[in-house]
């Protein structure tokens, strides 16, 4: 199955005005700590890093651990004088990459 | 063959005791919190942990972390972490001198069990802020099995 991922911005972003960037990632985050029905270890996979990147900028990142919940959820502030391509990529063990693009366009 | 009531607990409680939960010691937390400020003086304030004192639910607790009277531009980075979750960090957020709105971060963590929450602040002045939370937890996160 696909990953999927939700982005929630406000309808209106103004120049020079802050506003929350909301990200959540279809994802287990599996901690590595517990055990299957068989008493298998369970190997660990985790998103361990998130970018957020306007252009080639680096506007916001996270390094994760097993403690980051399922799912994950971050949720930043940007306040930005020119609009642009809003890039959110999170990588993870296993290879795991997952990449999400947002038009910003200020009023 | 008969077992008595002692017996029967002594054979099905060993499994539990002799597997112990993997769990952060107070010196692995130090050891983290060493690694992320470096030798820089750790002072307590500036930082607020927005969580909850008592949580039903380990598995996704709401957690944000503020720094009071910054401009979003001095906030470089921010730490979590947990005093016995199995690991003592949670997170390291990155903060854009120039593109930051606000000095502040939310996302939801796990909580193995009722533990202390720390958040530790970097300023762009290389100053580090703590803040500390208890939380309580009724029903720990499956972090462990």
């Amino acid at each position: 199955m696909a990953t999927r991922a939700l982005v929630h911005l406000p309808a209106v972003l103004r120049r020079g005005e802050a506003f929350e960037v909301r990200a959540t990632l279809q994802h287990p985050m599996e901690t590595g700590y517990r055990r299957d029905s068989d008493g298998r270890m369970l190997p660990r996979d985790i998103v361990r890093r998130f970018e957020a990147r306007l252009g080639t900028e680096l506007v916001f990142a996270a390094d994760c651990f097993p403690a980051i919940a399922a799912n994950p959820y971050l949720a930043f502030w940007l306040r930005l004088d020119e609009g642009g391509t809003l890039e959110l990529r999170w990588t993870g063990d296993r290879g795991f990459q997952h990449v999400e693009t947002v038009a910003i366009a200020l009023a | 063959m008969t077992l008595d009531r002692r017996q029967v607990l002594a054979v099905t409680l060993l499994p539990l005791a002799a597997a112990p939960r993997a769990q952060a010691t107070p010196e692995s937390l130090q050891a983290a919190i060493t690694a992320y400020a470096g030798g820089a003086e750790i002072r307590d304030g500036r930082v607020a942990i927005e969580i909850a004192e008592l949580v039903e639910n380990g598995n996704a607790v709401p957690l944000a972390v503020q720094v009071a009277g910054v401009a979003a531009g001095q906030l470089r980075r921010v730490a979590v972490f947990t005093s016995h979750n199995p690991q003592p960090e949670v997170a390291v957020f990155h903060f854009s001198p120039r593109f930051a709105g606000r000095a502040r971060v939310d996302t939801r963590i796990r909580l193995a069990t009722s533990q202390r929450v720390l958040a530790l602040a970097t300023l762009a002045d290389g100053s580090v802020w703590r803040a500390q939370a208890d939380v309580l937890v009724t029903l720990a996160a499956c972090v462990e099995g």
